[in-house]
């Protein structure tokens, strides 16, 4: 219940928070809403010896259009991208992957950018930019690079972030043309994380037949990953039935499907393939 | 080590020094003596520590007392207003939607948390709200009652 | 008496203060100077501990003392409160010495002058462990697995076979016979509040204060006394708000010795709040048996014998009733049922894990659901429908009270009323036919009956280990306030409010001039505690029974001060009338307070005025009670009186639960469609808080029967450690509940009360199992083991 011992800084810019951070770059530990750091460090699982609190940095917390972009802070919190209606006009499977991470308390103080940093292998967030295709913009002593979501998520718990880099925005290119999306989990029943996740963009040619779908998958695998399998048996497809149930028997392809005392690992494969299918129905059917 | 936090607790402003590892909820329990907020678990699943920070319902063994510096905070303690019972305090009292009570405080701050951005919710929409909630008493049921009861009661006042 | 309160929905006199987030708790009651202790626990389920070094804790910044295993030695042994033939007890200490033997067990106490002291000085005490082999599964445990108390050379720690008639012939005769192996999940009680003690030593006085997080504050008070050697009468143990038990907080701690303890060393309060973790590692868990059902019956369905022989899981040692719970088991294995024949075999076996002990239901549940499932099976087995099966083996109202192989007497009962008024509210007909329909479209839908009886209000004390009676004190003080003292301890039950419409009634008295007042042995007379859905039925009586003794007194007293004989007087809505005046004044109800506030002279209080009266409240009569100026001779001052109630028998309560389910086929999952529950506590006080024991105790089933288990892998580690991986049941995974009644007094005690604390958690389990399976019945399955998860159902579709 009680965590060890820690310094604790908070910046008041970024600039800030990355000279602390690269002055112990393995001691210290970003804080922004601190739903996955905390509870570690109650159960002293996690020890560091610095807390670096990037949740006062009130320019980073924003949801805003520019160009053909939609700019999200990192330290946005759930509920905000869950409300924005902003977001529900122009990119609704934001706010529907806001919806069903953790609980209202959770998704009033979590953030976008603390949840994909840490990058749960349950962790929803993951599996919604995956489909959607972001850009992650990280921020170091060197200056600032931009990292596809793709190549962001590199094993379990571990990303492409660097020791001494914060993640600063999530970049996403802003759906255009017909377009549907879904994300669909089973929560764990204790925890409420991802037993299975998956995030559907979906975008559609005039004739209604598949012009590009792309799926995050979360809690299937040690990180979350897109089901190429899946996308690319769909495309150009006419999305029946028969076309879905072909595509979504790919959707564990390549991976090696987590196993705990839930789900064994081809339950879950099952789980992911139902839950691909409905998740592509869904947004089938809110194409506009 | 210890640092400086200033902020206002049910409408009273405080000035401490705490140590940064210090949890809003012992904060508020141990150095504030208010204890209506209480500590179910220690993996921010049980919800019995909720208070409203910013007018957010959040899981204060969750937060560092550091991170409310500068914030508004109104715990169990401070939702009655001039000893008129909140809506859903009435609802849970009406509608028997506490046993041993130890829950009650978090349960109420997030149901009134549900009304303030719901008027109106479903039955769904109510276990969806509390959902960050353990009771281990009530089975739930009188506590979306009182819920429902709360509701209707903001929605005539 | 008068009838404003009793069977009515009276809102709760608790809930204020909780509500409003002022209640104590425990944790909640701050002394200045108090230190904090935190507890070193072991990280291995069964190891020698080859060393202990406590100098870099002791070091550490606001440690002031850190206690091992060989500093408490002097403190008695955790106590185990049963006596079974032949029952090996292990010399369990509050601290481990030599060896431990389970994940949790309590190697070191650290204290210091905060809790987040305590905790960081814990990791600086280094234990040296050299490994034993481990044994977690009972049935290996009962095999011959390591031993783990040595000096008993194995792992059994006692086998009993009860029952009556002769279950071989009812076997050998029978037509027809089904077995099962069933599993009851072992299961973590989960109060909301974890435990907590305070503890603070008065060394000018040599007395010693307590709070803790009990169900039981004088049966605690004695076992602690005892264990570290402080007179009883110089403890006291006061329970604040008790943030739930479930059976948990049922128990003496090794904790609770070691706080009073520490805090006489020290001469200072000290203080121990648990963490979940540690809760969920080292406070009792329940259930955990395996076993076999076997049941013989004709071919018209009509049972003759059943035998059930089960391995119980107790863990590492004997918590205060880990042996007794499994023995509950036995004693309700004929249900609702007439089975001339029935034996239970238990073996009760030692493993590496915490103690099993009384989780809501306590080995009751564990019987009803295995004669529920057995029943089920008899259905299947004569393709009969499963409710049809049960109402052929229901005693008649008229055989009542119904005599069992079990050895016990059923006060009264009509399970048939309860069960068709269950049916009627279900349209279980044209559920039927729903399914059957649904079936053809391939639809999995599923429903499951449960027709329990239960055993409550325990309990006679020739049953009990510590006294089955319970104790009250009435008395109307001066002012004509009542103060109700029960020796019941309750924690949510809502017994200040129950209590209080049942003294209202009683003295015709406004409900809010009552105060009860339970949970301080310093305060209240000696009691037994809340548990196993006594304290309405029993310290209610108690209460009940009290208030006629003081009645009788102020009858007397009301004679002589209206000049009459007693035999003239009258009580009626809260006065004492001479008889020709009795009729109008019972037509006034409820009394005036006998002084008014603010109105009261200081220092004394205003005589009573009887000049021309032809009639008095009983709080008149209290006050002249006080004043002792105008007493009948030989009469004691005062108005009160203490009343110890034994009961002659326990209460049955009984039901009929119905759970339809519907499940997905592609995934598993299980949705509840309806619940219908119609339960017979007896006479009820308080329907509210009866609906509410209900609902919260049949969400505990659900907890069973779907999501909660505790479990340990092959090395003894608590995999399920928090509740991150232990799912309790939230707000979405319930049903709406329907619920109903029937009323079937207890002629057991003169309330006609029979409890209904545990009914959901010991109907709900086979109802909702029962439903599953019989949504799977398509695919030849007849049983299923708890917790029923997706998984396990989605591999049954799949795979068969």
């Amino acid at each position: 219940m009680i965590p060890a011992q820690f310094d604790y800084q908070a910046p008041a810019t970024l600039e800030e928070a990355v000279s602390l951070l690269a002055s112990d770059p393995d001691g210290a530990k970003i804080l922004a809403g601190g739903h996955s750091l905390i509870p570690a460090m109650k159960l002293r699982l996690a020890q560091p010896q610095l807390l670096i609190d990037i949740g006062r940095i009130k320019s980073l917390a924003y949801i805003r259009e520019e160009g053909d972009q939609i700019l999200i802070g990192a330290t946005t919190t759930h509920y905000q991208l869950e409300s924005s209606d902003l977001l529900k006009r122009i990119c609704p499977l934001l706010p529907e992957c806001a919806k069903s991470i953790g609980d209202v308390q959770v998704r009033n103080k979590g953030t976008i950018g603390g949840s994909i940093a840490h990058s749960d292998p349950a962790g929803d967030w993951p599996a919604a930019v995956l489909a959607l295709g972001a850009d992650l913009v990280l921020v170091g002593p060197h200056g600032e690079r931009t990292v596809k979501a793709e190549e962001f998520f590199v094993d379990l718990l571990t990303t492409a972030l660097e020791p001494g880099e914060i993640l600063r925005e999530i970049r996403i290119k802003k759906p255009s043309g017909r377009f549907g999306h879904a994300y669909q989990k089973v929560p764990h029943p204790a925890s409420g994380f991802a037993v299975v996740g998956i995030a559907v963009h979906l975008e559609l040619n005039d004739d209604n037949s598949c012009k590009a779908a792309a799926i995050g998958v979360t809690g299937v695998s040690v990180k979350a990953y897109r089901a190429k399998g899946v996308e690319n048996a769909l495309a150009g497809t006419s999305l029946d039935t028969d076309a879905i149930a072909a595509a979504e028997k790919h959707v564990c392809d390549g991976v090696d499907p987590n196993s705990d005392l839930y789900a064994s690992s081809d339950y879950r494969c099952q789980l992911a393939r139902v839950y691909t299918r409905r998740a592509l129905q869904a947004a089938k059917a809110n194409v506009q | 080590m210890k640092k400086a936090i200033n902020l206002s607790v049910n409408g009273v402003s405080r000035t401490d020094e705490v140590e940064p590892r210090m949890l809003l909820v012992h904060y508020l329990r141990d150095v504030l003596e208010l204890t209506g907020t209480h500590v179910g678990c220690e993996t921010s699943l049980c919800g019995a520590c909720t208070v409203m920070l910013d007018g957010q319902a959040v899981k204060s063994c969750t937060l560092f007392a550091v991170q409310a510096d500068g914030s508004a905070v109104t715990t169990i303690e401070g939702l009655a207003e001039n000893g008129k019972l909140h809506p859903v305090q009435e609802g849970f009292w009406e509608k028997h939607g506490l046993q041993c009570g130890y829950c009650t405080p978090g349960m109420i701050v997030t149901a009134a948390q549900l009304l303030e951005r719901n008027a109106a919710p479903s039955r769904e929409e109510i276990c969806h709200g509390l959902d960050g909630n353990l009771c281990r008493c009530t089975g739930y049921q009188h506590i979306i009652e009182a819920v429902e009861y709360a509701a209707k009661k903001a929605g005539q006042s | 008496m008068t009838n404003n309160y009793v069977g009515k929905r009276v809102k709760r006199t608790e809930d204020p203060r909780l509500i409003r987030g002022l209640a104590h708790y425990v944790d909640d009651v701050a002394l200045p100077g108090t230190l904090h202790v935190s507890f070193v626990r072991s990280i291995y389920a069964h190891a020698r501990i080859t060393n202990v070094d406590t100098s870099a804790a002791l070091a550490a910044p606001g440690v002031v003392a850190v206690y091992t295993g060989h500093d408490v030695a002097k403190i008695g042994a955790v106590p185990c409160a049963s006596a079974l033939p032949d029952l090996k007890v292990p010399d369990h200490r509050v601290l481990a010495s030599d060896k431990v033997y389970f994940v949790g067990h309590p190697i070191a106490a650290v204290v210091a002058t905060d809790r987040y002291a305590a905790r960081d000085a814990v990791d600086l005490v280094m234990v040296d462990y050299e490994e034993l082999p481990v044994v977690t599964d009972v049935e290996q445990a009962a095999a011959g697995g390591p031993v783990i108390h040595e000096s008993f050379g194995d792992n059994i720690a006692y086998k009993l076979t009860t029952g009556e008639g002769d279950i071989d012939a009812a076997f050998a005769a029978a037509d027809r016979t089904v077995k099962q192996r069933i599993l009851h999940n072992r299961l973590a009680p989960i109060a909301m509040e974890p435990r907590g003690v305070l503890a603070r030593y008065f060394p000018g006085e040599e007395e010693l204060t307590m709070w803790s997080s009990t169900q039981i504050p004088h049966l605690m008070r004695t076992q602690v006394a005892l264990m570290i050697g402080i007179p009883e009468n110089k403890l006291r143990v006061i329970t604040p708000e008790v943030g739930g038990g479930f059976g948990s907080k049922l128990n003496v701690y090794a904790e609770e010795a070691l706080l009073g303890w520490i805090s006489m060393q020290l001469g200072k309060p000290v203080k121990w709040i648990e963490t979940r973790r540690e809760n969920m590692l080292a406070t009792i868990h329940g259930r955990g048996q395996v076993g076999d059902i076997e049941v013989a019956f004709k071919n018209d369905g009509t049972l003759t014998g059943l035998r059930y022989s089960v391995f119980a899981d107790l863990g590492a040692y004997h918590q205060l009733l880990t042996p007794a719970i499994p023995t509950l088991t036995g004693l309700m294995l004929s249900g609702a049922y007439k089975i001339p024949a029935i034996q239970m075999n238990i073996t009760g076996c030692f493993t590496n894990k915490m103690a099993t002990d009384a989780y809501r239901g306590a080995g009751r549940p564990e019987a009803t659901y295995v004669v529920e499932r057995a029943l089920d099976l008899v259905a299947a087995e004569l393709g009969a429908d499963p409710a049809e099966v049960r109402r052929k083996n229901f005693p008649a109202p008229s055989e009542f009270p119904f005599h069992t192989a079990t050895g016990l007497d059923y006060d009264s009962g009509d399970y048939e009323a309860a069960l068709n008024k269950a049916q009627e509210i279900a349209g279980y007909a044209q559920l039927r036919e729903e399914q059957k329909q649904g079936r053809q479209e391939g639809r999995l839908m599923g429903i499951g009956v449960s027709t329990y009886v239960e055993i409550c209000a325990l309990g006679p004390s020739q049953a009990m280990p510590a006294g089955g009676w319970e104790s009250a004190t009435v008395r109307i003080e001066p002012t004509g306030k009542v103060t109700v003292l029960t020796g019941a301890s309750p924690h949510g039950q809502g017994q200040e409010t129950s209590f209080a419409q049942i003294a209202a009634d009683e003295l015709g008295v406004d409900i809010n001039d009552i105060t009860v007042i339970h949970g301080d042995t310093g305060v209240v007379q000696y009691g037994i505690g809340t548990f196993g859905s006594r304290a309405t039925a029993v310290g209610g009586t108690a209460v009940f029974v009290a208030i006629q003794k003081l009645k009788e007194k102020a009858q007397k007293i009301a004679a002589h001060m209206l000049k009459a004989d007693a035999s003239r007087v009258s009580f009626e809505g809260g006065k004492y009338s001479l008889e020709a005046a009795a009729a109008a004044s019972a037509a006034t109800g409820t009394s005036e307070p006998v002084v008014p506030v603010g109105e009261a002279p200081a220092g004394a209080l205003p005589e009573p005025q009887t000049e021309g009266k032809s009639s008095l409240t009983i709080q008149d009569i209290a006050l002249a009670a006080h004043l002792a100026k105008e007493l009948p001779p030989d009469t004691e001052p005062g108005l009160s009186a203490t009343y110890f109630f034994e009961p002659k028998n326990f209460t049955f309560p009984f039901g009929t639960h119905i759970a339809v389910v519907e499940i997905d086929h592609e995934t598993g999952d299980i949705k509840f469609l309806r619940y219908v529950a119609v339960d017979d506590c007896g006479r009820v006080i308080n329907p509210m808080l009866v609906d509410g024991q209900v609902h919260g105790g049949i969400v505990q089933s659900i907890g069973q029967a779907m999501y909660e288990e505790v479990v340990y892998d092959e090395q003894g580690q608590l995999v399920t450690g928090t509740l991150m991986d232990y799912a309790v049941p939230r707000a979405k995974h319930i049903p709406n509940f329907e619920l109903d009644r029937t009323e079937t007094p207890s002629p057991v005690n003169p309330l006609g009360v029979k409890g209904v604390g545990e009914a959901g958690t010991i109907g709900a389990t086979p109802a909702i199992v029962g439903a599953i399976v019989d949504a799977l019945a398509p695919f030849g399955v007849r049983h299923l083991d708890m917790p029923i998860k997706p998984e396990n159902v989605w591999r049954i579709i799949n795979h068969g």
